[in-house]
């Protein structure tokens, strides 16, 4: 038997944090869209959103492993993936909400709320993506050309979605009502620019958040118009998982996520 | 458990069926790979690539409706096809290609 993994500590410094955010995103976002894996609603859109989860753990992957490498303690993809505690875990808080079934620690959640997330998050990563295709760092920039290619076409097929849910039926589009009321709060922290945003920008790593915002609400808005649905008003709430302070479903998923690796270490197939 | 006094159909609620051609690479034809199920043409492709060109396929996708295609009638195969059993001077196997010509 081997002993059960211990949790790795990264040596957080703000470039660190900052490709941390972006991996961790789309790891978390993944993960949530490969639970409808063997449960869409037809199987063509079954194969869609699991290969949408599967560009965006290439994306992670790669992303992590360059994390691994500027904080220099030798972490590998697997062990930043999962022998992270939720604290030094940094994705957006919207990409942890849950997404498919109904249960006591995941209320809500339906194929609404995962196209509009889909949607909302391809249009913000695509936008990320385009800039950080100039990175000063020739891996991100690497990293960034390759990502933006997926993101596009996610970002077209999860609006589609939106424009056909929210031009459909009364069902389909109060369903997308809700799920805009849901997930748009969560919206704020895209665009929250923090001193890690700053240094990254400064040294040329990539965009600051808040420079996303004017081409996400553009391009956002535009496909609202088609789907009939209002841009909602700003609110005060501001969550906070890209400063590792989560929602109350964040230990959920990354117990799934992470209770393999703790339990066989390095183990691989 | 449904109540089939009350349920259409059950194929009357899917959606349309479409058949998807698919292009391997420039030059090519495209050729027929398979069919599936989606709201309209536009989500036809889409759906396309994601259910037939998940290992770098194609480079090009048509999809037709398969409402659209008139077939020939399997009843008539002996009619239509068998005729041209022992027409063998149509094929071209008099003639010698060169190497260099492809996909003929």
């Amino acid at each position: 038997m081997t002993a059960v993994a211990t949790s790795i500590r990264v040596h957080l410094v703000p470039p660190v944090q900052y490709v941390l955010r972006i991996a961790d995103t789309c790891l978390i976002h993944a993960q949530r869209l490969v639970e409808w894996c063997g449960h869409g609603p037809v199987l063509e859109e079954d194969i869609a959103l699991t290969n949408m989860a599967l560009d965006l753990v290439g994306q992670a992957r790669a992303l992590l492993s360059h994390a691994g490498r500027l904080e220099g303690q030798g972490f590998d993809e697997d062990q930043l993936a999962f022998l992270r505690d939720e604290r030094q875990v940094f994705n957006l808080t919207l990409v942890e909400q849950p997404l498919r079934r109904s249960s006591a620690h995941a209320p809500g959640g339906d194929f609404a709320d995962t196209v509009l997330r889909n949607f909302l998050l391809a249009t913000w990563l695509k936008g990320l993506w385009t800039r950080m295709a100039a990175s000063s760092e020739a891996d991100l920039a690497a990293i960034a050309g390759k990502a933006v290619k997926e993101a596009r076409y996610h970002q077209q097929h999860a609006g589609d979605w939106v424009v056909r849910l929210g031009d459909g039926t009364d069902e389909s589009a109060a369903r997308l009502r809700a799920a805009l009321e849901r997930a748009w709060p969560y919206t704020h922290e895209m665009f929250k620019r923090d001193a890690v945003d700053t240094v990254a920008e400064a040294a040329g790593l990539g965009p600051a958040r808040d420079a996303l915002q004017a081409d996400w609400l553009r391009e956002v808005a535009a496909v609202f118009g088609e789907a009939g649905l209002e841009v909602p008003a700003e609110t005060p709430f501001m969550s906070t998982g890209t400063q590792g302070r989560h929602s109350e479903h964040m230990g959920f998923i990354l117990a799934e996520m992470q209770s393999l690796q703790r339990q066989f270490p390095g183990g691989r197939w | 458990m449904n109540d089939t006094a009350s349920t259409p159909a059950s194929t009357a609620q899917e959606w349309p069926l479409w058949e998807i051609f698919v292009r391997p690479k420039a030059g090519l034809d495209h050729k027929h790979c398979g069919s599936l199920h989606a709201p309209d043409a536009k989500m036809a492709v889409q759906l396309a690539r994601e259910v037939y060109t998940r290992r770098q396929e194609g480079t090009s996708v048509w999809v037709v409706k398969s409402s659209d295609i008139t077939a020939s009638d399997p009843g008539d195969k002996g009619m239509l096809f068998d005729p041209m059993e022992d027409k063998v001077y149509r094929h071209p196997t008099f003639y010698e290609l060169p190497d260099s010509v492809n996909h003929m």
